[in-house]
C-alpha cells in the first residue's frame, strides 16, 4: 500500500469526542463546544470553548478564531453558524479573537478556514437551533414538532417569539452529547438561507474610510519606537561591536540594544530605540554594527539550485512520499521515456503592511499586539524567549495588511517582545520594507527532475517526480511532518502537489530537504506553497509528455484522469475524486474553444491542479492566452480563463475575489516577481527591483465555478497553482519556445527561440 | 514649527522639518488610516492630497506643508460617503484592505482631473498603486460606478 501526502491533522482532531453546552449567563446564553482532555493546545478541564452568544437583546456574536487578511473569513464562517442557526444576519456580530489556550490550534493557512469549520459550525448553529426550538416551543405552549426557527425566531403557525425573548425568558440550558452532535440534523442544500447566498462582506466599510485596525495602528501610552538592524544572514551572524557615536546626535534616540535571545529566532540582531519612528529610522541608519558572519554569508541562488541538483541525483536523498511497486521496472521496460528538469527562483511575499509588532507587560500579562496567522506556533517561540509561561502571553489580534504566508511565522514578534522585557517599556517595532524583505520567509528556490515511462502504443506506464527545496515546516514546525514509505520525515506543504490525481502507472514521489537552504535562511511558506512550485513542474510536464506522443494536451490529461484505484477519492471532501478534474478541465476546453486556430504568435496553454491538499481537492483548470513577441521574447497575457470545483460555495462574491487574486498571485509570480539570494541575503529589497502585478498588467479574467452541493475546500491558493504553467504550456503553443524556469523573462523565451530554431 | 491644514482643521506640528508627512500624520496627529508601504514612494499606500493633488506622503517632507492643505482618507468625506467610498463598498473592493486608503485618494484624485476616465486611463492613474492582494479588477470597476455616480449627480 502506498502512501499518499497525509499531513497528522491536529486540525479537525482536537474538535473529536466533545460535547456541546448551552449555558446561561448575565447577558444571555452562551453555546459552545466542551474540551476534551488531551485535545491539542488545550489544556484538560472543563472550560468551554466558547463559539457564539445569543444575549437577551438577541444579538448574536460568532467568535472566529482565524485571521482576518483580506479572505472576509469572519463573513463566511458566520454564515455558516447563521444558517444551520436560522439566525437574523443583522443581529450576527463577528469578533475576532486574542489567543487563549481555549481556541485550541489557532492557525489561518493552508486554505483550511472554510473547509475546516464547516462541520464544527454547522453542528454547533444546528445544536442551538434545536435548543432554541425546545425552549421557544415552552414558551408558546406548543409542541417543538410544531415549531419552525426562521430569521431570528420560533414560529408555530401564527404566533412567534424571538431568539432574544426566548433567551430572556426560558430556561435555556442544553447539553448534547457527542453521539448527539454527530446526529444533528444539518439541512439540506435547499433549505440554506445564507450559504451561497449573496452578502456583502463585514471586514469592507472599514477597510473604506481609515477605520481599519491592523498592526502598525497599535499603540499604547509610554511606547518607544524600534527599528532593527537586520544582520548579514538570517542564522549565523553574530553581533561583535555595536557603534552608535552618529546616531547619538539624532533628538529622540535613546539607544541600541543587542538581543539576547534564548529562542534563537533572531541571532545576531540589534534593534535601535528612539521616541518616534522617525528617529529611530534615521538613527538606524547611523548605527554601525560589526558582524560575525557564518558559512550562509558565501551561499547565492545558484549554490542553493546546485545542492538541489546535486541531492536529486542521489537516489538515497529524501523522503518516498508515494512509492508504488514496480517504478524501476516500468523505467527499464518502457518503449520510451521522457525526463525534464523545472527551477523556480525565490520569491518574495512582500505584504503591503511591512513586519511590526507592538509589545508590553501590563499586570503580569505581556501583549503582543500585531497581525498573525500562526498564534500557536509563535506563542511557544515567545514563552522560550521571554522566560515565561504560555499562559501569561497574550496575542491580540488584528487586520492583517496581507498573510500570503509570511505571518504565519510570527518570527518578528520576538524581538518587539525581548526589547520591550530589555527596557520595561512598551516598544513598537516596525521594520522599513528593506528590512521586511531582508528578513522575509520567502519561497525557496527549487528544482525538480520529473520521468515517465511510455509503453505500447504510448501508454502511460511509469512515473517519478523528484523534488528538492528548503523546507518550510522542517525549520519551524517539524512535529507536521509525516514519514514517507522509507521512514523519513518530509514537509507536506512542500511537495504536495506531485501527489496528482492522474493514473499514470507506478507511481513514485520522492521530496528532498535542501538543507543549504534551510541554513542559509529561512524557508517560508508563500501562498499556494508546494503546489505554487510543485505543479509547474507537473503540468508543465503533462503538456511536454502529450507533445512527446503525438497526443492533445488536453485528451492526454482526461485520459490519465481516469478515476481508478485511488484517485477515486471518497468522502468526507474528494467525493468523486479525479471525475471531477476532468469535469473542470472539459468545461474549460468547452469554454475557451480548445483546438481552434488563432492569431499569430498567439497561444492557448492550460494547466489544472486538485489545489493543495488531496485530503482537500479544490479542482481548478486554468487556460491562458498569450501572445509572443519573438522579437523581445516578451509574453503578454490577453486572457485567463478558470474553472473551480470548490464544492459548496459559503460567500460567493468573497470566493470569487479569492479566485480573481490568487490567480493573478499566480500571473504575478510567472512573469513579474522572482528574487534572487546573493551572498546570504535577497538582493531586491524594495519595488524599484521587485515588481508585482500592476492594473495595467491584468488580462481578462473569466472564473467560472461549478455547482456543487458537496462540502466546501479551500479557495484562497488553488488558483495560484496552475495560472504559472498555463503561461508556459501558452508561450509553447504560441512560438514553440518551452521554459522550464519560474519566473518566465523574455530572455528565457528568446533563448529557448533560439535554441528550438 | 509647521501650521498647516488637515482634513479642513489647521495643525502646528513638533515633528522636524525633514520628518516624511506620513509619519506626521500618522504618529504625531494620530491619523493611521494613511499606511506605509515601500518608504520609496512606488506603492502608493501613503497617498493624501495636497492642497487637491495625489502626493506620496512617505517622502514628502513635512516642512513643506507649511500653510498648505492636507486631506487623508478620515478627510476625503465628513461621512466616509464619497462617491468612491461607497463605489469601493458597492464593488467590494478591498481584501487585505491596507493599500485601499491609498487607492481611493489616488483615484478621487483622478476622477477630479479627469471625471470620466477610459480604462486606459484609469490603468495610467492608477498603475502607481500596488494592491498586494491584486484586487485590481473591482478597483476598476468601483472607479467606473463612481465616475457613472459623479456623472448622474452633474447631470
Amino acid at each position: 500500500m502506498n502512501t499518499l501526502v497525509k499531513p497528522p491533522t491536529p486540525l479537525n482532531a482536537d474538535f473529536s469526542r466533545r460535547g456541546f453546552m448551552i449555558v446561561a449567563t448575565a447577558a444571555g446564553v452562551t453555546m459552545g463546544f466542551t474540551a476534551a482532555a488531551g485535545a491539542v493546545g488545550v489544556s484538560a478541564g472543563f472550560e468551554p470553548t466558547i463559539w457564539y452568544d445569543v444575549g437577551r437583546d438577541g444579538q448574536i456574536t460568532v467568535n472566529v478564531i482565524r485571521a482576518e487578511m483580506g479572505q472576509h473569513v469572519g463573513t463566511a464562517i458566520a454564515r455558516i453558524v447563521a444558517d444551520e442557526l436560522e439566525a437574523d444576519w443583522s443581529k450576527v456580530r463577528i469578533v475576532t479573537v486574542d489567543s487563549d489556550a481555549k481556541w485550541g490550534l489557532m492557525v489561518t493557512g493552508g486554505s483550511w478556514s472554510v473547509w475546516q469549520s464547516y462541520p464544527i459550525y454547522s453542528q454547533a448553529g444546528a445544536a442551538g437551533r434545536i435548543a432554541l426550538i425546545e425552549a421557544g416551543a415552552k414558551l408558546l405552549g406548543v409542541s417543538p414538532d410544531q415549531c419552525i426557527a426562521r430569521n431570528g425566531a420560533v414560529i408555530a403557525g401564527h404566533v412567534s417569539i424571538s431568539y432574544g425573548d426566548i433567551v430572556a425568558r426560558g430556561q435555556l440550558n442544553r447539553t448534547f452529547t457527542q453521539a448527539e452532535l454527530d446526529k444533528m440534523p444539518i439541512k439540506p442544500a435547499t433549505e440554506r438561507r445564507m450559504i451561497g447566498k449573496p452578502t456583502d462582506a463585514r471586514d469592507i466599510p472599514e477597510k473604506t474610510n481609515g477605520e481599519g485596525r491592523y498592526g502598525l495602528d497599535a499603540s499604547v501610552p509610554g511606547m518607544v519606537y524600534a527599528r532593527p538592524k537586520i544582520p548579514p544572514t538570517r542564522n549565523d551572524s553574530r553581533v561583535v561591536s555595536v557603534d552608535d557615536s552618529a546616531a547619538k546626535a539624532v533628538p529622540g534616540y535613546i539607544g541600541s540594544l543587542t538581543l539576547d535571545d534564548p529562542s534563537g529566532t533572531v541571532p545576531g540582531w540589534v534593534v535601535v530605540l528612539a521616541d518616534s519612528f522617525v528617529a529611530a529610522n534615521h538613527a538606524t541608519d547611523l548605527v554601525k554594527v560589526t558582524w560575525k558572519t557564518g558559512p550562509s554569508a558565501e551561499v547565492s541562488e545558484a549554490d542553493l539550485q546546485a545542492r538541489a541538483s546535486a541531492l536529486i541525483a542521489d537516489p538515497k536523498a529524501g523522503a518516498l512520499v508515494v512509492e508504488d511497486p514496480g517504478v524501476d521496472g516500468a523505467f527499464a521496460a518502457a518503449k520510451s521515456t521522457l525526463e525534464r528538469t523545472y527551477t523556480t527562483a525565490s520569491a518574495l511575499h512582500f505584504q503591503m503592511e511591512p513586519l511590526n509588532c507592538l509589545a508590553f507587560e501590563k499586570d503580569g500579562l505581556f501583549e503582543i499586539h500585531a497581525g498573525n496567522q500562526w498564534q500557536s506556533l509563535v506563542l511557544p517561540w515567545l514563552a522560550k524567549a521571554l522566560g515565561r509561561p504560555e499562559n501569561t502571553i497574550v496575542l491580540r489580534s488584528y487586520l492583517l495588511g496581507g498573510g500570503f504566508g509570511r505571518r504565519l511565522n510570527g518570527d518578528y514578534m520576538i524581538p518587539a517582545a525581548l526589547a520591550s522585557k530589555a527596557i520595561g517599556k512598551p516598544v513598537k517595532l516596525v521594520f522599513t520594507r528593506p528590512d521586511d524583505v531582508r528578513f522575509d520567509s520567502f519561497r525557496s528556490p527549487s528544482v525538480q527532475k520529473l520521468r515517465m515511462a511510455f509503453g505500447e502504443g504510448g501508454r502511460v506506464t511509469g512515473m517519478e517526480h523528484n523534488a528538492c527545496a528548503g523546507w518550510p515546516t522542517e525549520v519551524m514546525a517539524p512535529f507536521f511532518m509525516p514519514k514517507g514509505d522509507n521512514g523519513v520525515s518530509y514537509d507536506p506543504f512542500a511537495i504536495n502537489g506531485a501527489n496528482h490525481w492522474y493514473s499514470v502507472g507506478a507511481q513514485r514521489v520522492r521530496a528532498i530537504s535542501n538543507e543549504l537552504a534551510n541554513s542559509a535562511f529561512r524557508p517560508g511558506w508563500l501562498r499556494s506553497v508546494g503546489p505554487g512550485w510543485t505543479n509547474f513542474a507537473v503540468e508543465s510536464f503533462m503538456d511536454e509528455a502529450a507533445h512527446s506522443q503525438g497526443v492533445d494536451a488536453l485528451a492526454f490529461r482526461l485520459k490519465l484522469l481516469d478515476g481508478a484505484g485511488r484517485n477515486a477519492g471518497g468522502p468526507p471532501s474528494a467525493v468523486g475524486g479525479a471525475h471531477r478534474q476532468t469535469a473542470v478541465l472539459r468545461r474549460l476546453g468547452e469554454k475557451v474553444g480548445w483546438g481552434e486556430a488563432l492569431p499569430k504568435d498567439t497561444g492557448l496553454g492550460m494547466a489544472t491542479s486538485f489545489g493543495q491538499e488531496r485530503d482537500m481537492p479544490t479542482w481548478t483548470a486554468c487556460a491562458a492566452r498569450v501572445r509572443v513577441d519573438r522579437a523581445t521574447g516578451k509574453v503578454k497575457v490577453e486572457k485567463l480563463t478558470l474553472v473551480v470545483d470548490a464544492g459548496t460555495i459559503v460567500h460567493p462574491d468573497g470566493a470569487l475575489a479569492q479566485v480573481q487574486g490568487s490567480s493573478l498571485w499566480g500571473m504575478s509570480l510567472a512573469l513579474f516577481e522572482g528574487a534572487d539570494f546573493v551572498n546570504g541575503q535577497i538582493a531586491q529589497t524594495n519595488l524599484d527591483r521587485y515588481t508585482p502585478l500592476r492594473m495595467a498588467d491584468v488580462p481578462d479574467l473569466d472564473i467560472e465555478f461549478v455547482a456543487s452541493t458537496e462540502p466546501p475546500v479551500g479557495l484562497g491558493e488553488p488558483a495560484t497553482t496552475v495560472v504559472g504553467p498555463a503561461i508556459a504550456n501558452a508561450i509553447f503553443n504560441a512560438v514553440g519556445a518551452r521554459v522550464r524556469h519560474l519566473p518566465i523573462r523574455a530572455g528565457d523565451v528568446r533563448s529557448a527561440l533560439t535554441s528550438q530554431a | 514649527m509647521i501650521t498647516f491644514h488637515i482634513n479642513g482643521r489647521e495643525v502646528t506640528v513638533k515633528s522636524a522639518g525633514d520628518s516624511p508627512l506620513l509619519w506626521v500624520i500618522r504618529d504625531e496627529l494620530g491619523l493611521t488610516g494613511t499606511k506605509f508601504g515601500c518608504g520609496i514612494a512606488q506603492c502608493g499606500a501613503c497617498t493624501v492630497h495636497v492642497d487637491g493633488h495625489a502626493t506620496r506622503s512617505c517622502v514628502t517632507p513635512v516642512s513643506l506643508m507649511q500653510g498648505r492643505s492636507v486631506t487623508t482618507i478620515e478627510g476625503l468625506d465628513p461621512h466616509g460617503a464619497h462617491p468612491l467610498q461607497k463605489a469601493w463598498v458597492d464593488a467590494q473592493v478591498p481584501q487585505c484592505g491596507y493599500c485601499q486608503s491609498g487607492q481611493i485618494m489616488q483615484a478621487a484624485s483622478l476622477l477630479m482631473s479627469n471625471p470620466h476616465p477610459t480604462d486606459a486611463d484609469i490603468d495610467a492613474g492608477m498603475n502607481g498603486n500596488l494592491c498586494r492582494c491584486m484586487a485590481y479588477v473591482r478597483i476598476k470597476k468601483a472607479i467606473k460606478l463612481a465616475a457613472g455616480e459623479t456623472a448622474g449627480v452633474r447631470a
